[in-house]
């Protein structure tokens, strides 16, 4: 069976529509069929329907993404509320302790994002894990800083990675591998990005998984939930009227 | 004595310059050294068969036991002679020309 491949994660200079085009062509070049590209509350309407021109225009499907990097519990609580129903992907970048473990047990959040340079702000531990695997949450994990980092930094974030993953595994914790790239060099095709999760200790069906059926299952459950017909997982309006 | 099964790998180099096949296999062998060191190096059998410098193709060798090792390590190249460049692997096959047939 042939794989669907999706990077959830490209940062794209929405200012920047010529670059933004580039990157996108190549992308699907590359044999993605899905990309994501984090937006913030500022991205205006505009810019982002220009992207899904751009998009169609590249053939590749475009889901909406959000990054979030709450301060607090209830900040994070207060956002995923007001942002949940609008965007088909949440990321929330945990920057402390108290964000991860609510964000892990929260169901509305798809992705969970930890500092890739900062060691001491990697939260994904046992407890985490367990927490995430109740409430579906996935691991993402970003490959630019293996790509930008060299040497003893380089070295401790493969070291972390891998423990993060194993713990991941052992919770059965699904694992995103995106790109994490803002630029068109950077761009790898999705079988050498598997290639890279190799370093943090995934055998080549998961790290194969982790750039097509994990990203792909997260996207294909918020489209089903965010559709008008959605009532409650498993239950969808399949006709309605006065002839019901 | 047991013979090394190998594998031909196609590659695709993107890059603003053109790099020579010196500049390139420098390049993959110093991405293999700096990720596994010069251990696990030794046991990639690396070798460039091919290379077209107008049409940035490379064929390279290596040993089917450290072709994920190679992959990963060609993944992780972000220069060739101090200029951005990617790698990317084309195809993957057991013999010249098997690999060649692909690529037509």
């Amino acid at each position: 069976m042939k794989r669907n491949f999706a990077d959830l994660h490209l940062r794209l200079n929405m200012k920047d529509p010529a670059s933004a085009s580039r990157i996108i062509n190549k992308t699907a070049k590359l044999g993605y069929r899905l990309i994501a590209v984090p937006t913030t509350t500022e991205t205006s309407q505009d810019e982002t329907a220009k992207l899904q021109r751009i998009c169609n225009e590249a053939k590749i499907d475009l889901a909406t993404r959000i990054d979030i990097k709450p301060r607090t519990q209830n900040e994070l609580t207060h956002q995923l509320r007001r942002l949940r129903r609008k965007f088909e992907v949440i990321c929330v970048t945990c920057d402390n302790k108290e964000v991860a473990r609510q964000a892990a047990k929260d169901h509305r959040v798809d992705l969970l994002n930890f500092p890739s340079t900062d060691f001491r702000r990697r939260f994904f531990d046992r407890a985490e894990a367990e927490l995430a695997h109740k409430s579906l949450a996935a691991l993402e994990v970003d490959v630019k800083p293996l790509l930008v980092l060299e040497g003893p930094a380089r070295v401790r974030l493969l070291s972390s990675l891998r423990r993060e993953i194993a713990i991941a595994r052992e919770f059965h914790v699904p694992i995103v591998v995106s790109s994490g790239v803002s630029a068109e060099m950077q761009l790898r095709r999705p079988r050498e990005l598997a290639a890279l999760a190799f370093l943090y200790g995934l055998d080549e069906i998961s790290a194969l998984e982790a750039v097509s059926q994990n990203p792909m299952a997260i996207i294909k459950r918020n489209r089903e939930k965010l559709n008008h017909r959605f009532v409650a997982p498993g239950i969808r309006i399949v006709k309605e009227g006065k002839d019901c | 004595m047991k013979r090394t099964k190998r594998r031909y790998l196609a590659l695709q180099v993107d890059s603003d310059g053109a790099p020579t096949p010196k500049e390139f296999i420098d390049a993959v062998w110093s991405a293999v050294t700096k990720l596994y060191g010069e251990y696990g190096a030794s046991q990639t059998g690396l070798a460039l068969i091919d290379y077209n410098e107008g049409e940035k193709k490379a064929v390279i060798r290596a040993a089917l036991a450290t072709v994920n090792m190679v992959r990963t390590a060609l993944a992780s190249i972000t220069s060739v002679a101090n200029k951005e460049a990617a790698v990317q692997v084309i195809a993957v096959s057991g013999t010249i020309k098997a690999l060649y047939e692909n690529l037509r």
